[in-house]
């Protein structure tokens, strides 16, 4: 990086400059770097490793509007203790309402509370909205806030509306931590995914996330890749470091594993932890336990032996 | 730390005689010659022993190949293309059978032969099937030349088979090929296939042993076309001896690729197009990218990301399904590969290998990288065929044009810029066979292939490769 990254927000043209100036991305081979990393081959401890790694990343996320607080008591029951001696996932997501009723579920399990503010999924609201959005869930007890990126803003060139909105819900978020969706798959190309990485981490995203899941395509492995490599990319630049979370479409073992070995190959094993990478998903956790007992008993269970909470 | 745990594929998929005759006239028969091992790579064990064609083996080869071409010559083009199309199936089927074979045999990476060799392999059978009642639409006649004879090379057994083999059957000619002598198996495994598709006696011959058979297939009077992929030094051999007998003649042979970053690049891309196009088969690749030409206002940068790529490479059993990089090919190679490296270091080139541990037994070679190369060194002139880079650099676009230029071979080369315009600029300069852009070392039945200068002549692949075997 030529540009000093202190300057690189001083003016509207100074942020767009170094946006544009990022390397580009070329599609075709960033699709076949991530097709091949797909078929590296995880097996027996390996996978066990992988397995449990991988539960211990899931943010346990429930985003309907017909959510209940039985509900999400129901879901951080099993975020505590997913089945049989598998780890507790990683945090539940909930939507700021119910944050209270999670944060009570949830006490002194060490799970992380996150919720999805700022106006989400389409974040097409006032600044001011969005930030009080993000006051009220802090207040009641999240510990780390989902917020969607304006999309409308971006796609028109106005990355400076984007950066300081960033930063305005940061300052909202207090101790919590903030995790930027950019929600890729409006976003369109892979140039675009990595500007907008790169712009939610100068504007201070202590994770950046790939999408909403309320938006087709979701989290493709080319794209989680190109985003792995920009907060590689920007700890090598800054010495800061941001984490990565997947969500949406991720389903099976096979895809949590194929994320992994992304992280593992792409951004290095410094990111293999719940602390710097976490995988969003709602029906990942049931696959991964089945996947589990599978390795250890070399018996597939059917589905109504995994509970369904 | 997460660790792949090994995922071997099996190798019972493979049945591994003792020993193997040669094939010539439909038959497997027992080679004149005495016979010798062929080894794996990976751990010097003997896989089987090969028979040796003599002179009298080939001249039986060829005599049956000659009978053939009478009956092959005079199919209608849509009944040869049937029996293409069966070999074309029967590989698909057995793939999994010739990819174990081929890394066994090779030392090359169970994920390339199994993801790139052998799928290629099937894809120039079926497309030259698709040619052979069209010939007509080829521009090229349709009249056949007789008698091929082919002698291939060991870096890619399989699919140098079926680039000889595939036209020359869908032109009507019958063939006589002579694989490596360190890679025979698949060839014979092939020979099987042709006996399981009834394709009839005396079409594919096939003749095992090293330099002195290949001579006497390249020699023999009966045959009509040679064609040769390997060595520039045997290529010249071979050349001469053609030389003045009227037989066609087609030679695919070195090269020392220049592979261009400009700064404006897609980095993480063309780091992994620097890698696909060096260490890809370890490097034993006529069209690697074995010199990198970067822009010097990003070598740091490009540098920097090509070495921490490089930490990543997994080194080790070929069957494993998580290796990157297999074995050097034989002992002789290796010595060649360590030879040229040395020389690279004693004439002030920068060595620098990733922390990689190379396994205790069978021949390694690390992949490696030289910084500070200049045009005049060994290293930057002479083909290495193996997993070894010369990083070069230049600052402007006709510097890069020169220094790429600047070589005895021309057969392939790699421009990575974001400038389509560029692209097409660069393509037009480049005095290369292939010139890839975005991307570094694909192949495709549709697409010709061949080289410049010392690098060789003809074309093979695509429409063009018809030409070859088609008496223009």
């Amino acid at each position: 990086m030529t540009t000093s990254l202190a300057d690189v927000a001083s003016s509207d043209a100074a942020l767009r400059a170094f946006l544009q100036g990022l390397p580009g991305v070329d599609r075709v081979g960033a699709d076949q770097r991530a097709a091949m990393l797909g078929t590296r081959s995880i097996k027996t401890t390996a996978k066990a490793q992988a397995i449990d790694l991988a539960i211990s990343m899931v943010d346990l996320t429930t985003l309907e509007g017909a959510d209940t607080a039985g509900k999400v008591r129901a879901m951080c029951a099993k975020a505590v203790r997913p089945g049989g001696d598998a780890p507790s996932v990683a945090a539940v997501c909930v939507y700021p309402d119910l944050v209270p009723v999670a944060v009570e579920a949830l006490k002194g399990t060490g799970i992380k509370v996150a919720s999805v503010a700022t106006a989400f999924p389409s974040g097409r609201t006032s600044l001011e909205v969005k930030v009080s959005d993000t006051a009220l869930a802090v207040a009641a007890g999240a510990d780390e806030i989902d917020m969607v990126i304006d999309r409308g803003a971006f796609l028109s060139g106005r990355y400076m509306k984007v950066y300081e909105e960033i930063v305005a819900v940061k300052a909202a978020c207090g101790a919590a931590h903030l995790k930027v969706i950019l929600e890729t798959g409006e976003l369109s190309t892979y140039d675009n995914v990595r500007r907008a990485s790169w712009l939610a981490m100068l504007a201070g995203a202590d994770f950046i996330k790939t999408s909403t899941g309320k938006v087709a395509p979701a989290a493709t492995p080319p794209v989680t890749m190109i985003m792995l490599a920009a907060v590689r990319d920007f700890r090598d630049a800054t010495g800061r470091q941001i984490g990565v979370k997947p969500a949406g479409g991720i389903r099976t073992t096979k895809d949590a594993i194929k994320n992994l070995v992304l992280v593992n190959e792409t951004a290095g094993d410094d990111w293999l932890t719940p602390d710097w990478f976490r995988l969003g998903a709602s029906s990942l956790l049931n696959d991964l336990l089945m996947q589990r007992q599978k390795l250890a008993t070399g018996r597939y269970a059917g589905p109504d032996y995994f509970t369904l909470d | 730390m997460f660790e792949y745990a090994p995922a071997p594929e099996s190798r019972d998929v493979v049945d591994l005689k003792s020993s193997y005759g040669l094939f010539i006239n439909g038959e497997f028969v027992d080679g004149s010659g005495p016979s010798f091992k062929t080894v794996n790579p990976a751990t010097e064990e003997t896989l089987a022993e090969v028979a040796t064609a003599s002179s009298d083996d080939v001249d039986r080869a060829v005599q049956a190949a000659r009978k053939a071409f009478g009956v092959w010559s005079a199919l209608p083009g849509a009944e040869r293309a049937k029996y293409l199309f069966r070999i074309a199936r029967l590989i698909q089927e057995r793939a999994r059978e010739l990819a174990v074979l081929e890394s066994l045999d090779n030392g090359k990476p169970i994920r390339e032969s199994r993801d790139v060799d052998v799928p290629l392999v099937a894809a120039h059978f079926f497309y030259y099937a698709g040619w052979a009642d069209k010939l007509r639409y080829a521009g090229f006649g349709t009249k056949p030349l007789g008698v091929a004879g082919q002698v291939i090379p060991w870096n890619f057994p399989l699919l140098m088979l079926a680039w000889k083999i595939a036209p020359a059957l869908a032109c009507g000619n019958t063939v006589v090929l002579k694989p490596a002598e360190t890679t025979p198996l698949t060839a014979l495994l092939f020979a099987e296939i042709c006996r399981q598709a009834d394709l009839p006696p005396g079409v594919v011959n096939i003749v095992t042993g090293a330099g002195e058979t290949g001579a006497a297939v390249v020699a023999h009077p009966d045959v009509n076309k040679v064609a040769f992929t390997g060595s520039t030094e045997v290529g010249r051999v071979i050349a001469r001896s053609v030389a003045g007998t009227g037989k066609k003649l087609t030679l695919e042979l070195g090269g020392k690729a220049a592979n261009i970053v400009f700064d404006d690049a897609a980095l993480d891309q063309a780091v992994e197009g620097i890698v696909n196009g060096i260490f890809f088969n370890q490097g034993h690749v006529c069209c690697a990218g074995s010199r990198l030409l970067v822009q010097e206002s990003i070598q740091e940068e490009l540098l920097a990301a090509l070495k921490r790529r490089l930490d990543t490479l997994r080194l080790g059993d070929p069957l494993d399904k998580n290796t990157d990089i297999g074995a050097i090919n034989s002992a002789e190679q290796l010595a060649k590969i360590r030879r040229l490296s040395d020389l690279g270091e004693s004439e002030g080139a920068e060595r620098w290998s990733p922390a990689c541990e190379l396994p205790g037994r069978g021949f390694w070679f690390p992949p490696t990288l030289f910084t500070g190369v200049a045009q005049s060194h060994s290293i930057a002139r002479e083909e290495i065929f193996g997993p070894v880079l010369s990083v070069l650099t230049f600052r402007t676009p006709a510097e890069a044009v020169e220094k790429a230029n600047n070589t005895p071979y021309g057969l392939s080369a790699g421009v990575w810029t974001e400038k389509g315009s560029r692209i097409l600029w660069m393509a037009d300069k480049l005095r290369a066979g292939v010139v890839w852009a975005n991307t570094f070392n694909k192949f495709d039945p549709t697409s010709p292939f061949g080289g410049y200068k010392e690098s060789g002549y003809g074309r093979e692949g695509g429409l063009a490769g018809l030409e070859a075997y088609l008496d223009v």
